[in-house]
């Protein structure tokens, strides 16, 4: 099926089958390989992107479900060598070791800062309790994300 | 973790979507949300032939409040409940409960609909529909069918809908604003499915005798329900934390709860008499919390 969807800025199309997840079309058919898949039934968060600006899981999510809609990975969240002030806030903090769930930490952090860039500890820990990590303890990435809040106090900063 | 091969449409009227489930003769499913439906697909425990999407379709999602009650569309989410300015007022019970939905992700994409339709009797707006006597709207190839909750679920991730009807919204009836309810429930993480839940609510008159007892529980039985024993025990009376706690235990200790990996049946049970007596200390004593 021929699906057309703007992907960290830029149109995509491609024909897939119906069956494509979202995850596995934008690492097999886009090459865009920073979202990672775990599970592939919704526990872990790793694939987490966000669409029309709200956090998904894009393996619970079909690749034509997102026709006609507004895709951003953690690819789109830097520019090219530049760390946006969130990933600088997990690398300053430690905030991963093996950093294999850390796509889906970051774009669900992101999701959540721009909504909510007031947010409290409680609901930092609560919203990244959708995300699994098996290395750290999830304390410094806690602690990352609150670094990084005023990044987002301050408007239109990524 | 594939899921097999399907064809996929998404119409973009009602009357289009159901004469496709029409000539699907059963070989369809509906996605809504996808939150239920997609682990299932990706673990090949469903293979349908179809997949009829509803996101194309205007007029699923709406939140209407009115003096008779609430009506929730089949393609609200979570999040629309969580974010909806008013209807924490006129629906409490329902808007606590549905805060322990699933985590953040799946609360962007989880449709009420969805949730119902796929009829898990660990999740909680089964559980609601139940517990706050709410009537189903489906529509067929012959029409409106109106469905009470209570009989709309059958069993296990079962439900009296037709393969060619479709989900429409679900009505709960008028919320007074000094009906006394509790919500409690218990999970190893927030978000998770609940090991046991109980939602209650009941009304005081001027003095403190409870009439219109209900108790809805989450993660018990082969289907959402309500604990009706309990609930004749309380009625007419002057509620007291001891009491409550008595009648539960009693009236659960018959009832068969799962037993898995877990949680064992007895520690089910024992949890939901503390997941039913939190509910009513809630009720009681609303501004404690």
């Amino acid at each position: 099926m021929q699906v057309k969807m703007n992907v960290n800025g830029k149109t995509f199309e491609a024909d897939v089958a119906a069956r494509l997840n979202l995850a596995d079309c934008i690492r097999h058919e886009m090459d865009l390989t920073g979202t990672h898949v775990a599970c592939e039934h919704g526990v872990c968060g790793a694939c987490t992107v966000l669409v029309n600006g709200e956090a998904v899981r894009s393996c619970l999510m079909l690749a034509v479900q997102a026709h006609d809609q507004e895709v951003l990975t953690v690819e789109g969240l830097s520019n090219d060598d530049e760390l946006s002030a969130l990933q600088a806030s997990f690398r300053k903090h430690n905030a991963l070791q093996c950093g294999f769930c850390t796509p889906g930490f970051i774009t669900t952090a992101h999701a959540l800062l721009s909504k909510e860039p007031h947010c409290d500890e409680d609901r930092i820990r609560e919203v990244l309790s959708g995300n699994l990590c098996r290395c750290t303890g999830y304390v410094p990435i806690v602690q990352a994300v609150l670094d990084a809040r005023v990044a987002y106090q301050k408007a239109g900063v990524l | 973790m594939k899921s097999t091969d399907f064809d996929y449409i998404s119409p973009h009227t009602l009357q289009e979507a159901l004469q496709i489930l029409e000539q699907a003769n059963g070989e369809v499913k509906i996605i809504s949300g996808g939150q239920s439906l997609m682990p299932i697909l990706n673990y090949r425990l469903a293979s349908p032939r179809l997949l009829l999407d509803l996101q194309g379709i205007p007029g699923l999602n709406h939140v209407n409040i009115s003096p008779s009650g609430t009506t929730l569309g089949a393609r609200v989410r979570w999040v629309d409940i969580e974010e909806h300015p008013t209807l924490r007022a006129s629906q409490p019970l329902l808007c606590a409960a549905i805060d322990h939905v699933a985590h953040y992700q799946i609360r962007n994409r989880g449709t009420v609909g969805g949730s119902l339709s796929h009829a898990d009797p660990a999740a909680e707006m089964p559980g609601l529909a139940v517990a706050l006597e709410g009537v189903i709207n489906l529509v067929g190839p012959i029409g409106n069918r109106r469905v009470n909750a209570v009989d709309f679920f059958l069993g296990q991730l079962s439900t009296c809908m037709a393969s060619n009807e479709i989900l429409i919204d679900i009505e709960l009836p008028f919320w007074p604003r000094e009906r006394a309810w509790g919500f409690s429930e218990f999970s190893r993480r927030k978000g998770d499915f609940a090991l046991a839940g109980a939602a209650v609510w009941f009304d005081l008159d001027k003095n403190a005798t409870a009439s219109n007892v209900h108790i809805g529980l989450i993660g018990t039985g082969e289907k959402p329900m309500r604990l009706i024993s309990a609930e004749a025990k309380l009625n007419g009376q002057k509620l007291a934390e001891y009491m409550i706690q008595d009648v539960a235990k009693e009236c659960l200790r018959a009832m068969r709860f799962q037993s898995d990996i877990h949680a064992s049946e007895e520690y089910r049970r024992a949890l939901m008499v503390e997941m039913i007596s939190n509910a009513f200390a809630q009720a009681l004593h609303p501004l404690k919390d």
